[in-house]
Protein backbone atom coordinates (compact mmCIF):
# COMPACT_ATOMS: atom_id res chain seq x y z
CA UNK A 1 0.00 0.00 0.00
CA UNK A 2 1.03 3.13 -0.97
CA UNK A 3 1.28 6.23 1.03
CA UNK A 4 -0.93 8.37 -1.82
CA UNK A 5 -3.51 4.78 -1.17
CA UNK A 6 -3.47 5.71 2.33
CA UNK A 7 -4.13 9.21 2.58
CA UNK A 8 -7.11 8.55 -0.09
CA UNK A 9 -8.32 6.18 1.86
CA UNK A 10 -8.41 7.18 5.56
CA UNK A 11 -9.06 11.26 4.33
CA UNK A 12 -6.12 12.37 6.14
CA UNK A 13 -3.65 14.43 4.81
CA UNK A 14 -0.04 12.80 5.13
CA UNK A 15 3.38 14.10 3.57
CA UNK A 16 5.16 11.62 1.72
CA UNK A 17 8.30 10.69 3.76
CA UNK A 18 7.50 13.20 6.39
CA UNK A 19 10.23 13.15 9.66
CA UNK A 20 8.95 14.09 12.95
CA UNK A 21 11.60 17.29 14.64
CA UNK A 22 13.50 15.19 17.09
CA UNK A 23 13.06 15.51 20.43
CA UNK A 24 15.69 17.84 22.76
CA UNK A 25 16.54 16.41 25.78
CA UNK A 26 18.45 19.54 27.77
CA UNK A 27 18.31 17.45 31.17
CA UNK A 28 20.69 15.28 29.43
CA UNK A 29 23.34 17.94 29.16
CA UNK A 30 22.61 19.72 32.53
CA UNK A 31 22.95 16.02 34.15
CA UNK A 32 25.76 15.37 32.00
CA UNK A 33 27.79 18.40 32.95
CA UNK A 34 26.98 18.30 36.12
CA UNK A 35 28.70 14.76 36.64
CA UNK A 36 31.78 15.75 34.43
CA UNK A 37 32.13 18.66 36.70
CA UNK A 38 32.75 16.09 39.63
CA UNK A 39 34.79 13.85 37.71
CA UNK A 40 37.28 16.30 36.89
CA UNK A 41 37.07 17.81 40.30
CA UNK A 42 37.82 14.04 41.42
CA UNK A 43 41.03 14.30 39.04
CA UNK A 44 42.37 17.20 40.05
CA UNK A 45 42.49 15.62 43.63
CA UNK A 46 44.39 12.07 42.29
CA UNK A 47 46.85 14.28 40.76
CA UNK A 48 47.89 17.35 43.07
CA UNK A 49 47.07 15.54 46.37
CA UNK A 50 50.65 14.99 47.65
CA UNK A 51 49.48 12.32 50.32
CA UNK A 52 49.70 10.19 47.48
CA UNK A 53 52.80 10.18 47.03
CA UNK A 54 52.83 9.10 42.77
CA UNK A 55 56.86 9.17 42.48
CA UNK A 56 56.80 6.97 45.59
CA UNK A 57 54.27 4.59 43.44
CA UNK A 58 55.88 4.90 40.46
CA UNK A 59 59.28 3.93 42.34
CA UNK A 60 57.49 0.55 43.78
CA UNK A 61 55.19 -0.39 40.53
CA UNK A 62 58.00 -2.74 39.48
CA UNK A 63 59.79 -3.69 42.45
CA UNK A 64 61.22 -7.08 42.54
CA UNK A 65 59.03 -7.85 45.86
CA UNK A 66 55.78 -6.16 44.29
CA UNK A 67 56.11 -8.94 41.27
CA UNK A 68 56.92 -11.43 43.48
CA UNK A 69 53.65 -10.71 45.08
CA UNK A 70 51.91 -10.47 42.30
CA UNK A 71 53.00 -13.62 40.86
CA UNK A 72 52.13 -15.52 43.74
CA UNK A 73 48.37 -13.07 43.13
CA UNK A 74 48.28 -15.20 40.04
CA UNK A 75 49.23 -18.30 41.23
CA UNK A 76 46.98 -18.29 44.04
CA UNK A 77 43.86 -17.33 41.68
CA UNK A 78 44.65 -19.96 38.82
CA UNK A 79 45.66 -22.99 41.15
CA UNK A 80 42.21 -22.57 43.90
CA UNK A 81 40.06 -21.72 40.63
CA UNK A 82 41.29 -25.17 39.03
CA UNK A 83 41.02 -26.98 41.93
CA UNK A 84 37.92 -25.43 43.29
CA UNK A 85 36.28 -26.34 39.63
CA UNK A 86 37.28 -30.09 39.64
CA UNK A 87 35.69 -30.66 42.98
CA UNK A 88 32.79 -28.05 42.06
CA UNK A 89 32.14 -30.50 39.05
CA UNK A 90 32.07 -33.93 41.32
CA UNK A 91 29.99 -31.81 44.39
CA UNK A 92 27.70 -31.31 41.29
CA UNK A 93 27.14 -34.44 40.11
CA UNK A 94 26.99 -36.09 43.26
CA UNK A 95 24.20 -33.47 44.17
CA UNK A 96 21.91 -34.92 41.06
CA UNK A 97 22.62 -38.22 41.56
CA UNK A 98 20.16 -40.48 42.60
CA UNK A 99 21.67 -41.83 45.74
CA UNK A 100 20.50 -39.93 48.47
CA UNK A 101 23.92 -40.23 50.58
CA UNK A 102 25.46 -38.95 48.10
CA UNK A 103 22.94 -35.92 47.90
CA UNK A 104 23.32 -35.18 51.30
CA UNK A 105 27.56 -35.37 51.35
CA UNK A 106 26.91 -32.57 48.46
CA UNK A 107 24.14 -30.33 50.19
CA UNK A 108 26.23 -30.32 53.14
CA UNK A 109 29.46 -29.58 51.52
CA UNK A 110 27.89 -26.70 50.20
CA UNK A 111 25.68 -25.40 53.18
CA UNK A 112 29.64 -25.90 54.94
CA UNK A 113 31.91 -23.86 52.55
CA UNK A 114 29.23 -21.40 51.69
CA UNK A 115 28.44 -20.73 54.62
CA UNK A 116 32.02 -20.33 56.45
CA UNK A 117 33.84 -16.92 55.57
CA UNK A 118 36.96 -17.75 53.54
CA UNK A 119 38.70 -15.30 56.40
CA UNK A 120 38.03 -17.58 58.75
CA UNK A 121 38.55 -20.95 56.65
CA UNK A 122 42.06 -19.69 56.06
CA UNK A 123 42.68 -19.24 59.78
CA UNK A 124 41.00 -22.35 60.54
CA UNK A 125 42.98 -24.54 57.77
CA UNK A 126 46.43 -22.82 58.87
CA UNK A 127 45.99 -23.93 62.42
CA UNK A 128 44.52 -27.88 62.00
CA UNK A 129 47.93 -28.78 63.64
CA UNK A 130 45.45 -27.89 66.54
CA UNK A 131 43.30 -29.93 66.01
CA UNK A 132 44.88 -32.91 64.26
CA UNK A 133 48.54 -33.12 65.24
CA UNK A 134 48.81 -36.11 62.74
CA UNK A 135 47.20 -36.88 59.55
CA UNK A 136 46.79 -40.31 59.52
CA UNK A 137 45.96 -41.80 56.35
CA UNK A 138 44.47 -45.60 56.10
CA UNK A 139 41.12 -47.56 56.41
CA UNK A 140 38.54 -45.94 58.33
CA UNK A 141 38.27 -48.00 61.86
CA UNK A 142 41.06 -49.77 60.69
CA UNK A 143 44.58 -49.96 60.52
CA UNK A 144 46.90 -46.71 59.54
CA UNK A 145 49.16 -46.90 56.25
CA UNK A 146 50.61 -43.67 56.62
CA UNK A 147 51.27 -40.43 58.99
CA UNK A 148 52.29 -37.26 58.40
CA UNK A 149 53.18 -33.97 60.99
CA UNK A 150 49.96 -31.76 60.41
CA UNK A 151 52.66 -28.67 60.57
CA UNK A 152 54.93 -30.19 58.12
CA UNK A 153 51.60 -30.28 55.58
CA UNK A 154 49.71 -26.84 56.19
CA UNK A 155 52.04 -23.72 55.31
CA UNK A 156 50.49 -20.72 54.38
CA UNK A 157 50.53 -21.79 51.12
CA UNK A 158 48.64 -24.71 51.27
CA UNK A 159 46.40 -23.20 54.17
CA UNK A 160 45.46 -20.41 51.33
CA UNK A 161 45.05 -22.95 48.45
CA UNK A 162 42.64 -24.69 50.47
CA UNK A 163 40.57 -22.05 51.90
CA UNK A 164 40.33 -20.54 48.79
CA UNK A 165 39.47 -23.72 46.77
CA UNK A 166 37.07 -24.96 49.00
CA UNK A 167 35.56 -22.00 49.48
CA UNK A 168 35.14 -21.95 45.46
CA UNK A 169 34.45 -25.60 45.04
CA UNK A 170 31.12 -24.37 46.87
CA UNK A 171 30.07 -22.14 44.30
CA UNK A 172 30.96 -23.83 41.44
CA UNK A 173 29.08 -26.80 42.40
CA UNK A 174 26.12 -24.75 42.53
CA UNK A 175 26.50 -23.04 38.85
CA UNK A 176 27.53 -26.49 37.43
CA UNK A 177 24.76 -28.07 38.73
CA UNK A 178 22.47 -25.12 37.47
CA UNK A 179 24.72 -25.44 33.65
CA UNK A 180 23.86 -29.59 33.80
CA UNK A 181 19.90 -28.50 34.77
CA UNK A 182 19.71 -26.04 31.73
CA UNK A 183 20.37 -28.72 29.59
CA UNK A 184 17.44 -29.78 28.17
CA UNK A 185 16.56 -33.94 29.33
CA UNK A 186 15.86 -34.43 25.28
CA UNK A 187 19.88 -34.56 25.27
CA UNK A 188 19.90 -37.05 27.93
CA UNK A 189 17.11 -38.89 26.10
CA UNK A 190 18.54 -39.05 22.75
CA UNK A 191 21.79 -40.21 24.16
CA UNK A 192 20.26 -42.71 26.13
CA UNK A 193 18.19 -44.18 22.74
CA UNK A 194 21.51 -44.35 21.24
CA UNK A 195 22.90 -46.77 24.06
CA UNK A 196 24.78 -44.36 25.60
CA UNK A 197 25.83 -45.57 29.12
CA UNK A 198 25.00 -42.48 31.65
CA UNK A 199 28.68 -41.90 32.48
CA UNK A 200 29.05 -41.33 28.62
CA UNK A 201 25.97 -39.22 28.46
CA UNK A 202 27.49 -37.35 31.00
CA UNK A 203 30.84 -36.65 29.13
CA UNK A 204 30.15 -36.69 25.77
CA UNK A 205 26.46 -34.88 25.55
CA UNK A 206 25.47 -32.71 29.03
CA UNK A 207 28.97 -31.46 30.65
CA UNK A 208 29.99 -30.33 26.97
CA UNK A 209 27.14 -28.00 26.92
CA UNK A 210 27.12 -27.14 30.56
CA UNK A 211 30.48 -25.85 30.62
CA UNK A 212 29.06 -23.19 27.62
CA UNK A 213 26.65 -22.34 29.57
CA UNK A 214 28.52 -22.04 32.60
CA UNK A 215 31.61 -20.17 31.30
CA UNK A 216 30.36 -16.91 32.12
CA UNK A 217 29.41 -16.99 35.93
CA UNK A 218 32.96 -18.72 36.63
CA UNK A 219 34.71 -16.01 34.63
CA UNK A 220 33.21 -13.73 37.09
CA UNK A 221 34.03 -15.66 39.69
CA UNK A 222 37.23 -16.15 38.75
CA UNK A 223 38.04 -11.97 39.03
CA UNK A 224 36.09 -12.43 42.41
CA UNK A 225 39.30 -15.18 43.52
CA UNK A 226 41.77 -13.00 42.25
CA UNK A 227 40.19 -9.99 44.76
CA UNK A 228 39.73 -12.93 47.67
CA UNK A 229 43.50 -13.87 47.35
CA UNK A 230 43.93 -11.01 48.91
CA UNK A 231 42.49 -12.49 52.32
CA UNK A 232 45.72 -14.56 52.84
CA UNK A 233 47.83 -11.18 54.19
CA UNK A 234 46.87 -13.04 57.36
CA UNK A 235 48.60 -16.09 56.88
CA UNK A 236 51.48 -13.56 56.60
CA UNK A 237 51.99 -14.97 52.94
CA UNK A 238 53.40 -12.61 50.64
CA UNK A 239 50.77 -12.28 48.11
CA UNK A 240 50.58 -8.95 46.51
CA UNK A 241 48.63 -7.19 49.07
CA UNK A 242 51.53 -8.92 51.57
CA UNK A 243 54.21 -7.96 49.94
CA UNK A 244 52.95 -3.95 49.46
CA UNK A 245 52.36 -4.01 53.41
CA UNK A 246 55.46 -5.40 54.36
CA UNK A 247 57.21 -2.61 52.44
CA UNK A 248 54.99 0.06 53.80
CA UNK A 249 55.56 -1.52 57.51
CA UNK A 250 59.26 -0.80 56.86
CA UNK A 251 58.65 2.73 55.19
CA UNK A 252 56.24 4.16 56.46
CA UNK A 253 54.79 5.13 52.87
CA UNK A 254 51.04 3.39 53.27
CA UNK A 255 49.02 4.85 50.74
CA UNK A 256 51.38 4.98 47.61
CA UNK A 257 51.94 1.33 48.01
CA UNK A 258 48.01 0.38 48.83
CA UNK A 259 47.78 2.09 45.73
CA UNK A 260 50.45 -0.05 43.77
CA UNK A 261 48.68 -2.93 45.00
CA UNK A 262 45.47 -1.21 44.05
CA UNK A 263 46.84 -0.32 40.01
CA UNK A 264 47.85 -4.12 40.02
CA UNK A 265 44.39 -5.46 40.76
CA UNK A 266 42.82 -3.58 38.55
CA UNK A 267 44.82 -3.90 35.51
CA UNK A 268 44.61 -7.86 36.10
CA UNK A 269 40.61 -7.46 36.75
CA UNK A 270 40.10 -5.18 33.47
CA UNK A 271 42.38 -7.95 31.72
CA UNK A 272 39.89 -10.84 32.95
CA UNK A 273 37.34 -9.01 32.20
CA UNK A 274 38.35 -8.26 28.93
CA UNK A 275 39.05 -12.11 28.46
CA UNK A 276 35.22 -12.91 29.61
CA UNK A 277 34.07 -10.48 27.64
CA UNK A 278 35.46 -11.43 24.56
CA UNK A 279 34.32 -15.06 25.30
CA UNK A 280 31.15 -14.31 25.79
CA UNK A 281 30.75 -12.80 22.63
CA UNK A 282 31.96 -16.13 21.21
CA UNK A 283 29.98 -17.51 23.00
CA UNK A 284 26.58 -15.63 21.90
CA UNK A 285 27.58 -16.48 18.17
CA UNK A 286 28.75 -13.17 17.27
CA UNK A 287 31.74 -15.13 15.21
CA UNK A 288 29.84 -17.03 12.99
CA UNK A 289 33.12 -18.81 11.60
CA UNK A 290 31.73 -22.18 12.20
CA UNK A 291 32.52 -24.62 9.09
CA UNK A 292 35.99 -26.51 10.82
CA UNK A 293 34.44 -30.00 12.00
CA UNK A 294 37.95 -30.64 13.53
CA UNK A 295 38.34 -28.90 16.12
CA UNK A 296 39.04 -30.65 19.60
CA UNK A 297 39.35 -29.88 22.82
CA UNK A 298 38.73 -26.37 24.19
CA UNK A 299 38.52 -24.80 20.97
CA UNK A 300 35.65 -27.12 20.44
CA UNK A 301 34.28 -25.49 24.16
CA UNK A 302 34.34 -22.07 22.38
CA UNK A 303 32.70 -22.68 19.22
CA UNK A 304 29.17 -20.87 18.79
CA UNK A 305 26.07 -22.85 19.96
CA UNK A 306 22.74 -21.90 19.58
CA UNK A 307 20.99 -23.86 22.47
CA UNK A 308 17.53 -23.34 21.07
CA UNK A 309 15.97 -25.83 20.15
CA UNK A 310 12.16 -26.60 18.36
CA UNK A 311 9.90 -26.06 21.42
CA UNK A 312 7.38 -29.14 22.08
CA UNK B 1 8.19 -62.50 7.68
CA UNK B 2 10.48 -63.59 10.48
CA UNK B 3 9.11 -66.98 12.33
CA UNK B 4 9.54 -64.75 15.90
CA UNK B 5 7.81 -61.75 16.03
CA UNK B 6 10.78 -58.75 15.81
CA UNK B 7 8.71 -57.47 19.40
CA UNK B 8 6.40 -58.00 21.45
CA UNK B 9 4.41 -56.26 23.92
CA UNK B 10 2.79 -57.87 26.40
CA UNK B 11 0.24 -56.90 28.73
CA UNK B 12 1.99 -53.05 29.40
CA UNK B 13 0.52 -50.80 32.12
CA UNK B 14 1.73 -47.29 33.12
CA UNK B 15 0.54 -44.63 35.31
CA UNK B 16 1.64 -41.19 35.87
CA UNK B 17 0.07 -40.69 38.99
CA UNK B 18 -3.42 -41.27 39.69
CA UNK B 19 -3.70 -41.11 35.49
CA UNK B 20 -3.49 -44.48 34.08
CA UNK B 21 -2.10 -43.93 30.33
CA UNK B 22 -1.50 -47.68 29.46
CA UNK B 23 -4.26 -50.06 30.27
CA UNK B 24 -2.92 -53.64 29.23
CA UNK B 25 -1.84 -52.60 25.49
CA UNK B 26 -0.79 -56.11 23.79
CA UNK B 27 1.31 -56.13 20.38
CA UNK B 28 3.21 -57.67 17.94
CA UNK B 29 5.46 -56.43 15.40
CA UNK B 30 7.50 -58.38 13.16
CA UNK B 31 10.29 -57.70 11.29
CA UNK B 32 9.72 -55.86 8.35
CA UNK B 33 6.31 -54.67 9.64
CA UNK B 34 5.75 -50.66 9.34
CA UNK B 35 3.36 -50.04 12.27
CA UNK B 36 1.82 -46.19 12.41
CA UNK B 37 -0.40 -45.61 16.06
CA UNK B 38 -2.61 -43.33 15.79
CA UNK B 39 -4.99 -41.68 18.23
CA UNK B 40 -5.91 -38.17 20.06
CA UNK B 41 -3.18 -36.78 21.76
CA UNK B 42 -2.95 -38.00 25.69
CA UNK B 43 -4.41 -41.35 24.47
CA UNK B 44 -0.74 -42.88 25.46
CA UNK B 45 0.59 -43.67 21.85
CA UNK B 46 4.03 -41.76 22.97
CA UNK B 47 3.95 -43.56 26.25
CA UNK B 48 3.86 -46.81 24.65
CA UNK B 49 6.18 -46.30 22.53
CA UNK B 50 8.61 -44.93 25.09
CA UNK B 51 7.67 -47.74 26.89
CA UNK B 52 9.17 -49.87 24.06
CA UNK B 53 13.01 -49.06 24.51
CA UNK B 54 12.20 -48.27 28.39
CA UNK B 55 12.49 -44.67 28.54
CA UNK B 56 9.27 -45.21 30.18
CA UNK B 57 9.51 -47.75 33.02
CA UNK B 58 5.97 -49.60 32.61
CA UNK B 59 4.21 -50.07 36.27
CA UNK B 60 3.35 -53.76 34.38
CA UNK B 61 4.00 -55.76 31.48
CA UNK B 62 6.74 -56.79 29.19
CA UNK B 63 8.39 -55.74 26.18
CA UNK B 64 10.03 -58.66 24.17
CA UNK B 65 13.05 -58.00 21.55
CA UNK B 66 13.82 -61.12 19.73
CA UNK B 67 12.02 -62.78 22.17
CA UNK B 68 14.54 -61.45 25.01
CA UNK B 69 12.59 -58.94 27.57
CA UNK B 70 13.69 -55.33 27.94
CA UNK B 71 15.44 -54.20 30.67
CA UNK B 72 15.37 -57.69 32.71
CA UNK B 73 16.84 -60.57 32.46
CA UNK B 74 16.56 -64.16 33.51
CA UNK B 75 18.85 -66.10 36.10
CA UNK B 76 18.22 -68.98 37.85
CA UNK B 77 14.96 -69.13 36.96
CA UNK B 78 14.49 -65.98 38.77
CA UNK B 79 14.08 -62.16 36.93
CA UNK B 80 16.11 -59.58 37.65
CA UNK B 81 16.68 -55.66 36.74
CA UNK B 82 19.14 -55.08 33.93
CA UNK B 83 22.36 -52.89 34.73
CA UNK B 84 22.35 -49.95 32.74
CA UNK B 85 25.24 -50.63 30.73
CA UNK B 86 23.14 -53.74 29.61
CA UNK B 87 19.90 -52.07 29.11
CA UNK B 88 21.67 -49.82 26.92
CA UNK B 89 23.17 -52.68 24.86
CA UNK B 90 18.91 -53.37 23.86
CA UNK B 91 18.59 -49.45 23.52
CA UNK B 92 21.36 -49.81 20.51
CA UNK B 93 19.14 -52.33 18.61
CA UNK B 94 16.11 -49.04 18.57
CA UNK B 95 16.67 -46.56 16.95
CA UNK B 96 14.26 -42.95 18.72
CA UNK B 97 13.35 -40.17 16.46
CA UNK B 98 11.52 -37.61 18.77
CA UNK B 99 9.49 -34.77 17.91
CA UNK B 100 12.01 -32.40 18.77
CA UNK B 101 14.42 -33.68 17.35
CA UNK B 102 17.04 -33.29 20.38
CA UNK B 103 20.37 -32.89 18.27
CA UNK B 104 23.27 -32.49 20.32
CA UNK B 105 23.88 -28.61 19.89
CA UNK B 106 27.48 -28.62 20.33
CA UNK B 107 28.35 -30.92 17.35
CA UNK B 108 27.71 -30.52 13.82
CA UNK B 109 25.53 -32.62 11.87
CA UNK B 110 28.59 -35.62 10.83
CA UNK B 111 29.67 -35.36 14.62
CA UNK B 112 26.14 -36.19 16.04
CA UNK B 113 26.32 -38.85 13.60
CA UNK B 114 29.64 -40.39 14.60
CA UNK B 115 29.04 -39.97 18.39
CA UNK B 116 27.16 -43.06 19.67
CA UNK B 117 29.15 -45.19 16.88
CA UNK B 118 32.33 -43.79 18.11
CA UNK B 119 31.67 -43.73 22.12
CA UNK B 120 29.51 -46.89 22.65
CA UNK B 121 30.64 -48.87 19.50
CA UNK B 122 34.08 -47.49 19.80
CA UNK B 123 34.13 -48.11 15.71
CA UNK B 124 37.09 -46.10 14.37
CA UNK B 125 36.65 -42.24 13.27
CA UNK B 126 37.21 -43.04 9.30
CA UNK B 127 34.98 -46.01 9.68
CA UNK B 128 32.13 -43.77 11.52
CA UNK B 129 32.64 -40.84 8.87
CA UNK B 130 32.17 -43.40 6.57
CA UNK B 131 29.22 -45.13 7.26
CA UNK B 132 27.81 -41.11 8.96
CA UNK B 133 28.59 -39.34 5.05
CA UNK B 134 26.72 -42.36 3.32
CA UNK B 135 23.53 -41.75 5.89
CA UNK B 136 23.88 -38.46 5.04
CA UNK B 137 24.06 -39.11 1.46
CA UNK B 138 20.83 -41.49 2.09
CA UNK B 139 18.50 -38.54 3.83
CA UNK B 140 20.24 -36.67 1.04
CA UNK B 141 22.01 -33.91 3.26
CA UNK B 142 25.45 -34.26 2.72
CA UNK B 143 26.44 -31.12 1.68
CA UNK B 144 25.17 -30.23 5.31
CA UNK B 145 27.45 -32.49 7.39
CA UNK B 146 29.61 -29.79 9.09
CA UNK B 147 26.70 -27.22 9.87
CA UNK B 148 25.55 -26.97 13.11
CA UNK B 149 21.77 -28.15 13.91
CA UNK B 150 20.66 -24.36 14.49
CA UNK B 151 22.06 -23.64 11.02
CA UNK B 152 19.35 -26.24 9.61
CA UNK B 153 15.68 -26.36 9.28
CA UNK B 154 13.55 -28.19 11.13
CA UNK B 155 13.24 -31.28 8.44
CA UNK B 156 16.78 -30.88 7.82
CA UNK B 157 17.28 -31.21 11.65
CA UNK B 158 15.20 -34.21 11.88
CA UNK B 159 16.50 -36.19 8.71
CA UNK B 160 19.77 -35.73 10.26
CA UNK B 161 18.19 -37.25 13.61
CA UNK B 162 17.20 -39.78 11.54
CA UNK B 163 20.49 -40.57 10.18
CA UNK B 164 22.08 -40.74 13.43
CA UNK B 165 20.01 -43.44 15.19
CA UNK B 166 20.26 -45.15 12.19
CA UNK B 167 23.79 -45.33 12.39
CA UNK B 168 23.91 -47.13 15.51
CA UNK B 169 22.14 -50.63 12.74
CA UNK B 170 19.03 -50.67 14.83
CA UNK B 171 16.97 -53.27 14.28
CA UNK B 172 13.67 -51.00 14.31
CA UNK B 173 12.92 -47.64 14.39
CA UNK B 174 10.61 -45.85 16.62
CA UNK B 175 9.42 -42.80 15.24
CA UNK B 176 7.54 -40.43 17.99
CA UNK B 177 5.18 -38.02 16.24
CA UNK B 178 8.46 -37.09 14.06
CA UNK B 179 6.72 -34.72 11.83
CA UNK B 180 4.62 -32.79 14.37
CA UNK B 181 6.94 -29.49 15.48
CA UNK B 182 8.14 -28.70 11.90
CA UNK B 183 6.31 -26.20 9.52
CA UNK B 184 3.57 -27.89 6.96
CA UNK B 185 6.42 -27.24 4.20
CA UNK B 186 9.02 -29.20 5.78
CA UNK B 187 6.91 -32.60 6.80
CA UNK B 188 7.32 -34.26 3.09
CA UNK B 189 11.12 -34.05 3.40
CA UNK B 190 11.03 -36.26 6.59
CA UNK B 191 7.83 -38.65 5.13
CA UNK B 192 9.94 -39.07 2.04
CA UNK B 193 13.42 -40.17 3.89
CA UNK B 194 11.20 -42.73 6.22
CA UNK B 195 9.23 -44.28 3.43
CA UNK B 196 12.25 -45.11 1.53
CA UNK B 197 13.50 -46.55 4.97
CA UNK B 198 10.09 -48.62 4.79
CA UNK B 199 11.17 -50.13 1.35
CA UNK B 200 14.42 -51.17 2.11
CA UNK B 201 12.78 -53.06 4.84
CA UNK B 202 13.33 -51.55 8.14
CA UNK B 203 11.04 -52.35 11.06
CA UNK B 204 9.53 -48.94 11.97
CA UNK B 205 6.80 -48.35 14.72
CA UNK B 206 5.84 -44.42 14.09
CA UNK B 207 3.33 -42.40 16.19
CA UNK B 208 2.04 -40.30 14.11
CA UNK B 209 -0.84 -37.42 12.63
CA UNK B 210 -0.13 -37.78 8.84
CA UNK B 211 -3.22 -40.30 7.87
CA UNK B 212 -1.87 -40.32 4.49
CA UNK B 213 1.43 -41.76 5.53
CA UNK B 214 -0.08 -44.41 7.53
CA UNK B 215 -2.22 -45.15 4.38
CA UNK B 216 0.65 -44.91 2.34
CA UNK B 217 3.27 -46.91 4.13
CA UNK B 218 2.12 -48.67 6.91
CA UNK B 219 1.28 -52.65 6.83
CA UNK B 220 -0.23 -51.98 10.21
CA UNK B 221 -2.25 -49.23 11.84
CA UNK B 222 -2.98 -49.53 15.60
CA UNK B 223 -5.74 -46.69 16.62
CA UNK B 224 -5.55 -45.72 20.86
CA UNK B 225 -7.96 -44.04 22.62
CA UNK B 226 -7.88 -43.37 26.24
CA UNK B 227 -4.70 -46.10 27.40
CA UNK B 228 -6.71 -48.99 24.97
CA UNK B 229 -5.82 -49.97 21.81
CA UNK B 230 -9.79 -49.67 20.39
CA UNK B 231 -8.83 -51.07 16.57
CA UNK B 232 -5.64 -52.52 14.93
CA UNK B 233 -5.39 -54.26 11.04
CA UNK B 234 -4.30 -53.24 8.48
CA UNK B 235 -4.76 -49.85 6.82
CA UNK B 236 -7.40 -50.66 4.21
CA UNK B 237 -9.54 -51.84 7.45
CA UNK B 238 -8.65 -49.32 10.07
CA UNK B 239 -8.27 -45.80 7.87
CA UNK B 240 -10.80 -46.97 5.62
CA UNK B 241 -13.32 -49.30 6.98
CA UNK B 242 -13.68 -48.54 10.61
CA UNK B 243 -15.33 -50.91 13.12
CA UNK B 244 -15.40 -49.03 16.30
CA UNK B 245 -17.50 -45.49 16.65
CA UNK B 246 -14.62 -44.31 18.68
CA UNK B 247 -12.09 -44.73 15.48
CA UNK B 248 -14.77 -43.22 13.32
CA UNK B 249 -14.97 -40.16 15.25
CA UNK B 250 -11.00 -39.45 15.57
CA UNK B 251 -10.94 -40.27 11.60
CA UNK B 252 -13.81 -38.06 10.73
CA UNK B 253 -11.50 -35.53 13.40
CA UNK B 254 -8.54 -35.84 11.41
CA UNK B 255 -9.31 -35.44 7.24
Amino acid sequence: MTVDARTVSTGLKVEVNQKPIKRRHPSWWLGGAAIALLVLAFLQVLVTNANLQWPVVAEYLFAPEILAGLGRTMLLTLLAMIIGLAIGVIIAVMRLSQNPVFQWVSISWIWFFRGVPPLVQLVLWYNLALIFPELTFGIPFGPSLMSLDTNAVITPFSAAILGLSLTESAYAAEMIRAGIQAVSGGQTEAAASLGMSRGQTLRKIVLPQAIRIVIPPIGNDTISMLKFTSLVSVLALPDLLYSAQMIYARTYQTIPLLLVATLWYLLLATVLTFALSRVEKRLAGKSTSVVNGAGRGWRDAFRITARKEASL
Amino acid sequence: MQTQPLLIVDRLSKSFGSNQVLKDISLTIAGGDVTCIIGASGSGKSTLLRCLNRLETPDAGTVYLEGAPVGMKWSKDRLYEMSPKELAGQRRAMGMVFQGFHLFPHLTALENIMQAPRTVKKEKTEDARGYALELLDRVGLVEKAQFYPHQLSGGQQQRIAIARSLAMRPKVMLFDEPTSALDPELVGEVLWVMKSLAQDGMTMAVVTHEMDFAREVANHVVFMDAGYIVEEGAPADVLGNPQHARTKTFLSRVS
